[in-house]
């Protein structure tokens, strides 16, 4: 899709502008296009397989703008927000062989990559991940490694359960991503009993898990 | 001897962190040592692996919502000159043992300097052993710790938080039992005397964030050694 659509533009470009870099061509690319997670994964295979530049830039430029505006919303300044885009896909680019489309859409897999870049920067230390690969060597555990949260892959159906969870879940969900706040934190702000809140999260992890099982399918 | 029986992983893991420490973790909320403790976790539990994968996808979508905000025009150039620098090498990974392997979950294997049985152990009392692990976080004590069989910690409250995670053995705690892959968080409320299993032992990852208010007088004459 995207190969075509590079090689021949079908809207109108003037003259000057045709043979700009490849920053300019992406950048107005991705202006006209909506990206979906399959775009998206296609992008991440490309650049996994064969460096693919002009794959890359697509995924710069779709991705660059929102992890800015994520890191401004955590109370980062710009310029310091802008530094951690530029550092987190440049770390999608070294890290892109290890994207697995069957074990998250590319939105979540850049969510974590964005969140360790936001700690490393400010609180100057790794942050431990699960190992997955662990998973498969315990005992106990027969399911086959793709057994991946199939539906979490396709980030509408996220989006489509957030936006169905009741407003004071919602706000609590919003203000551990976006404010970096502990449950204690929240409790105290919003002078609520610790308790209610722990309860409200344990609510909004349900709908989820509601929205979000764990069947393999197909989302294309 | 701790024992790394195989057939001891296939034991249910019953204690498993809150959903709000679970999304405090996905956040990027915890400090590196509890982050640790639930990343150690959720490599053995894969019930708790799914909530922490399903938050990672609130995560996503809240990227995704975010209102984009404009880079700079040379923002993409900048990044695509950088994109043939070489990589940093990754540090060496010290050779573990096969014991070592088995026992310590992926995340903290990344912090160990050398196998479980060549750490520089550490004797508190007769019935502990501590190595501590180089973590981030003034005021706050990450260590491994081996209570030996049938033995007891002795009893105490806490001044802040204490979160165990069990990597091998068990040990029982105000009559429930802790095995591979359990979690407890205790709090200054929680006053609690764990006891080893008398057939292996236990070891654990224990992380204090004050230290602990020893009750008891053999506990206060140990005391000065367990300050963080």
């Amino acid at each position: 899709m995207f190969a075509t659509a590079l090689s021949a533009p079908f809207w109108p470009l003037p003259p000057h502008r045709r043979l700009g870099s490849i920053a300019e061509r992406s950048k107005q690319l991705v202006a006209r296009l909506g990206l979906t997670n399959e775009d998206l994964c296609k992008l991440m295979e490309a650049i996994a397989a064969r460096k693919d530049r002009q794959a890359f830039s697509q995924l710069f430029a779709f991705f660059a703008p929102r992890v800015k505006g994520f890191g401004i919303r955590r109370g980062v300044e710009p310029a310091a927000a802008e530094e951690i885009a530029q550092e987190a896909l440049l770390a999608v680019w070294r890290k892109a062989e290890t994207f697995d489309r069957r074990k998250a859409s590319v939105a979540t897999w850049v969510f974590t990559i964005v969140r360790n870049k936001h700690i490393d920067l400010f609180r100057r230390h790794a942050y431990p991940e699960v190992d997955i690969e662990e998973l498969a060597e315990t005992a106990d555990d027969a399911a086959p490694a793709d057994r991946a949260l199939a539906s979490a892959q396709d980030g509408s159906a996220v989006r489509e359960a957030m936006r169905n969870l009741p407003a004071e879940q919602l706000l609590i969900l919003q203000k551990a991503f976006y404010e970096d706040k502990s449950h204690r934190a929240i409790a105290d702000e919003l002078g609520l009993p610790l308790g209610t809140v722990k309860s409200r999260i344990r609510l909004a992890l349900a709908r989820m898990r509601g929205a979000l099982p764990e069947a393999v399918h197909d989302h294309d | 001897m701790i024992t790394t029986d195989p057939s001891l992983q296939s034991v249910p893991i019953a204690h498993h962190p809150d959903p709000a420490v679970l999304l405090a973790y996905s956040a990027g909320t915890l400090c590196e040592s509890v982050a640790l403790a639930i990343a150690c976790h959720a490599s053995i539990c894969r019930g708790c692996r799914d909530e922490i994968e399903r938050l990672n996808a609130v995560g996503g979508a809240m990227i995704s919502e975010a209102s984009p905000a404009a880079v700079g025009d040379d923002a993409l150039d900048r990044v695509l000159a950088r994109l043939d620098e070489p990589v940093p090498p990754a540090p060496v990974a010290p050779h573990l043992d096969a014991e070592t392997r088995t026992v310590v979950p992926g995340p903290l294997q990344r912090y160990l300097s050398c196998s479980l049985s060549t750490l520089p152990w550490r004797r508190i009392g007769r019935s502990l052993e501590e190595a501590r692990l180089p973590l981030s976080g003034s005021g706050v004590k990450t260590a491994l710790v081996r209570i030996k069989p049938g033995r007891s910690v002795p009893r105490h409250s806490h001044a802040g938080l204490e979160y165990t995670l069990v990597l091998a053995g068990g040990y029982q705690d105000n009559g429930e039992d802790f095995r591979r892959g359990d979690y407890a968080e205790f709090d200054s409320s929680h006053e609690h005397q764990p006891v080893a299993d008398a057939d292996g032992g236990c070891l654990c990852l224990v992380i204090l964030d004050a230290p602990l208010r020893l009750s008891g007088w053999l506990g206060r004459l140990i005391n000065p050694f367990l300050r963080v």
